[in-house]
C-alpha cells in the first residue's frame, strides 16, 4: 500500500512538473505581454511594470525563479486582479465551484446510475427507447443551449427561481440541471451497455441456477460487475466538473473558477494562467487517483499493490 | 413410467426461439425419464437441442426469446412447467444443481468462493453465516480442493481452470439436490483435469445417490460415466438406450456414424477417420421427413417425406429410423 502511494505521488509531482514547464514555456511564446492592453500607459510606467515582474530578465532565469515559488508553493500574485494572489483567487472562487459540482455530481450518478438500469432493465421495451432518446438528446444539446433555455423559461418567463447567483438553495437548480444533463446522458449509456453486457455473462446464468431471485442477482452479482466503467468515468467528470464550467458559470453569473479562468487567459495575466492550470491538473489527477482506488476496492482482480507469494495457483 | 424412483419425466418437451429468420425449433417432442441414482447422457452435435432441453428442466431458458410450446416436465412429482418463478427458485439450487460448460466465466469474479457457496446454503437452507462457512468448506473438501479453509476467501481469479470446475461443484451439491445437470463440465479444460472433474462427479454421485444429467459431445465421456445415453439430432431423440446396447449396437446410421468418427486407440495410425458429411439441418424450416435423411447413406424415399417413429429393439433401446420398421425389415 505504502509502495503505491509514494509511486503515484512520485508520478503526479512529475506530471504536474511537466504540465508547469509546458504551460511555462506555450505562455512566452505567445508574442505579447500583460500589460499591452493598458491604454495610455507612459513607457516609464509599462517599463517598471514589466521590471517589476521580472520580464526583463532572460527565459532561463524567469522559469527558475517560477519553479523555485512553486517549490514553496507560492503561486505568486494576479497580474491583473490587483493586490490578490493567485491562491487566494483560487480558493474564494473554488469554493463556488466545488458547492455547485458536488450536488451536480451527485444528482449525475444517482439519476445517471437510475437511468441506466431502469433502460437495461427493460431492454428494448418503450421505457428504454425513451430513456436512450433522453440520453442522445443530452449529449447532443451543449450546455450553452440548455442553461439559456432553461434560464430563460424557469428563471425569466415563470421566475420560479432567480437569474443568477448562488445565495440560497434554491439557485442550485437550474445550474445543477445544466452542469448535469450530460454527464447523466453519459452515465446512462454507460450503465446499460455494462448492465446489458453483465446480465447476459455466465455467472449471472450460474446465479439463477443457485435459485436466487432476480433483484439480488442484480444488486450482488450485477451491479458491482457493471459499475466499473462507470467509475472510470466518473473519476475524471468529478474534476472536470467540481473545477468549475466556464459556460455555465457566465450563464448563471457565479464567480467560479472556470469564470476567473476564461478572464485570465484574456487578460493573459500569466500567474493566474499557470495556477489555475496546475490547480485543475493536480485535482483531475487526485481524481484519477481516487478511481484507481476504488477500481481496486470494486473489483478484486486488480491489486493496489503486489502481494508476496498466495496468488494464481495451479492443480 | 411413473415409478417411485422416477425422478425426472420429460414428455413430448417442445421449445421455440423467436428469432428475426422465424420461429426455430430448439427442442422437437422430446421424452425420457431418469431414475433415481442414475447417470444419463444426452449426447449431440452443437445445435442439437441438448443444452437447451436442459436448460428446460432448470427453467433458465431466456425468455424472450424463447419458449417453451409444449410436453410436460415432472420432477419429484411437480409439474416443472406451471411453476411460478417464485416457486423455481425454491427448486433451483436446492432440488436441481446444476455445472456449466465454462468454468472461467460461471463464477462471480467479484465475489470470494466461499461467498458464492454459503450463498446457496444461506437461500435454501436457513443456514446461518457460521453454519454456512462451515458447510462451504467441508463441501470444498468433498470436491479435492487443498486447504479449503484457505481457498474459502479467495477469488476465482486465484483458481485454475479445474479448481473452479470443482467450486462449480461445490455450489450445484451444496444443498445435497436430487438431480446434477451438468453441460459439458468438461469441454473447456485439459484432457488430464477432465478425468479428474469426470473421477469426481462419478465418485460424488455414488457416494450421494444423485441422478445425473451429462450432457456432452464426447462419447469417450459417455463411455466413462454413464448408464444409459439419449442421441439427439436436430431438437429429436433418435436413439436411447443403454451404454452397452448404444456402444455395441448402435441402430440409427447418426449414431454409427458418430461412433465411426471417434478415433479409437486401437486402430492403425495411417487410417483416417470417417466424418458424418453435411450439416444439420436449418431449425427455422425443419424437414418434415427425417432431419437426419441429407446425410444418411441409407435414405430412401420415406426418409424425406415422413419421420419416423421411435421403433423399439429391446426394453431399453429404441431409435427413430424406418431402418429398423417392421415394413420394411419383411421386404
Amino acid at each position: 500500500m505504502i509502495r503505491f502511494l509514494l509511486r503515484k505521488t512520485v508520478n503526479i509531482v512529475l506530471s504536474l512538473f511537466v504540465l508547469a514547464t509546458a504551460t511555462f514555456f506555450l505562455m512566452k511564446a505567445i508574442p505579447g505581454d500583460p500589460f499591452m492592453q493598458e491604454k495610455n500607459v507612459p513607457d516609464v510606467v509599462r517599463q517598471n511594470l514589466i521590471k517589476f515582474y521580472g520580464f526583463d530578465k532572460p527565459m532561463w532565469e524567469q522559469y527558475l525563479v517560477y519553479l523555485n515559488n512553486l517549490i514553496h508553493l507560492d503561486l505568486g500574485m494576479s497580474m491583473r486582479q490587483q493586490y490578490q494572489s493567485v491562491s487566494d483567487i483560487i480558493a474564494r472562487s473554488f469554493t463556488y465551484s466545488l458547492q455547485l459540482g458536488l450536488v451536480a455530481i451527485v444528482v449525475s450518478i444517482i439519476v445517471g446510475i437510475a437511468v441506466g438500469l431502469i433502460a437495461a432493465l427493460y431492454h428494448r421495451k418503450l421505457i428504454d427507447k425513451l430513456a436512450m432518446l433522453f440520453a442522445t438528446l443530452g449529449i447532443a444539446v451543449p450546455n450553452f443551449v440548455l442553461g439559456t433555455i432553461i434560464q430563460y423559461y424557469f428563471a425569466n418567463k415563470f421566475r420560479f427561481f432567480d437569474v443568477a447567483g448562488l445565495n440560497d438553495p434554491s439557485d442550485f437548480v437550474l445550474p445543477t440541471i445544466a452542469l448535469s444533463v450530460l454527464p447523466i446522458a453519459f452515465i446512462a449509456r454507460l450503465t446499460r451497455s455494462t448492465m446489458l453486457e453483465v446480465l447476459s455473462a455466465d455467472y449471472i446464468r450460474t446465479a439463477k441456477a443457485k435459485g436466487i431471485g432476480s433483484l439480488t442477482i442484480l444488486i450482488r452479482h450485477a451491479l458491482r460487475n457493471g459499475l466499473l466503467p462507470v467509475v472510470s468515468y466518473v473519476g475524471p467528470m468529478t474534476a472536470n466538473i467540481i473545477t468549475g464550467s466556464v459556460v455555465v458559470e457566465s450563464i448563471f453569473g457565479i464567480a467560479g473558477l472556470g469564470k476567473f479562468f476564461t478572464m485570465s487567459v484574456s487578460n493573459r495575466d500569466y500567474t493566474l494562467i499557470m495556477g489555475i492550470t496546475l490547480f485543475y491538473a493536480a485535482i483531475l489527477m487526485f481524481a484519477r487517483f481516487l478511481t484507481d482506488i476504488a477500481y481496486a476496492l470494486i473489483d478484486p482482480r486488480i491489486k493496489m499493490m503486489k502481494k508476496g507469494g498466495g496468488g494464481h495457483a495451479a492443480g | 413410467m411413473n415409478d417411485n424412483d422416477t425422478v425426472l419425466s420429460v414428455k413430448e418437451l417442445q421449445v421455440a426461439f423467436r428469432t428475426r429468420s422465424g420461429e426455430v425449433q430448439g427442442v422437437r417432442n422430446v421424452t425420457f425419464d431418469l431414475k433415481k441414482g442414475e447417470a444419463l447422457a444426452i449426447v449431440g452435435e452443437s445445435g442439437s437441442g441438448k443444452s437447451v432441453t436442459a436448460q428446460s428442466i432448470m427453467r433458465l431458458i431466456p425468455s424472450p426469446p424463447g419458449m417453451v410450446k409444449g410436453g410436460t416436465i415432472q420432477f419429484n412429482g411437480q409439474n416443472i412447467l406451471k411453476k411460478s418463478e417464485k416457486e423455481m427458485e425454491a427448486i433451483r439450487g436446492k432440488e436441481m444443481g446444476m455445472i456449466f460448460q465454462d468454468p472461467m466465466t460461471s463464477l462471480n469474479p467479484t465475489m470470494t468462493i466461499g461467498r458464492q457457496i454459503t450463498e446457496v446454503l444461506i437461500k435454501h437452507q436457513n443456514m446461518d453465516k457460521k453454519q454456512a462457512r462451515l458447510r462451504a468448506i467441508e463441501m470444498l473438501r468433498l470436491v479435492g480442493l487443498p486447504s479449503p479453509d484457505q481457498r474459502f476467501s479467495q477469488y476465482p481469479h486465484e483458481f485454475s481452470g479445474g479448481m473452479r470446475q470443482r467450486a462449480m461443484i461445490a455450489i450445484a451439491l451444496a444443498c445435497d439436490p436430487t438431480l446434477l445437470i451438468a453441460d459439458e463440465p468438461t469441454t473447456a479444460l485439459d484432457v488430464t483435469i477432465q478425468a479428474q472433474i469426470l473421477e469426481l462427479m462419478k465418485d460424488l454421485q455414488e457416494r450421494l445417490g444423485t441422478s445425473i444429467i451429462l450432457i456432452t459431445h464426447d462419447l469417450g465421456i459417455v463411455a466413462d460415466m454413464c448408464d444409459r445415453v439419449i442421441v439427439m439430432y436436430a431438437g429429436k431423440v433418435v436413439e436411447e438406450g443403454t451404454k452397452d446396447e448404444i456402444f455395441k449396437n448402435p441402430k440409427h446410421p447418426y449414431t454409427r456414424g458418430l461412433l465411426r468418427s471417434l478415433p479409437r486407440l486401437d486402430q492403425p495410425k495411417d487410417e483416417p477417420l470417417i466424418p458424418i458429411d453435411g450439416t444439420p439441418p436449418n431449425m427455422a424450416n425443419p424437414p418434415i421427413g427425417c432431419a437426419f435423411c441429407d446425410r444418411c447413406d441409407f435414405a430412401m424415399k420415406i426418409c424425406t417425406e415422413v419421420d419416423s417413429k421411435m421403433i423399439t429393439h429391446s426394453e431399453t433401446h429404441a431409435s427413430r429410423c424406418w431402418l429398423h420398421h417392421s415394413s420394411y425389415r419383411e421386404e
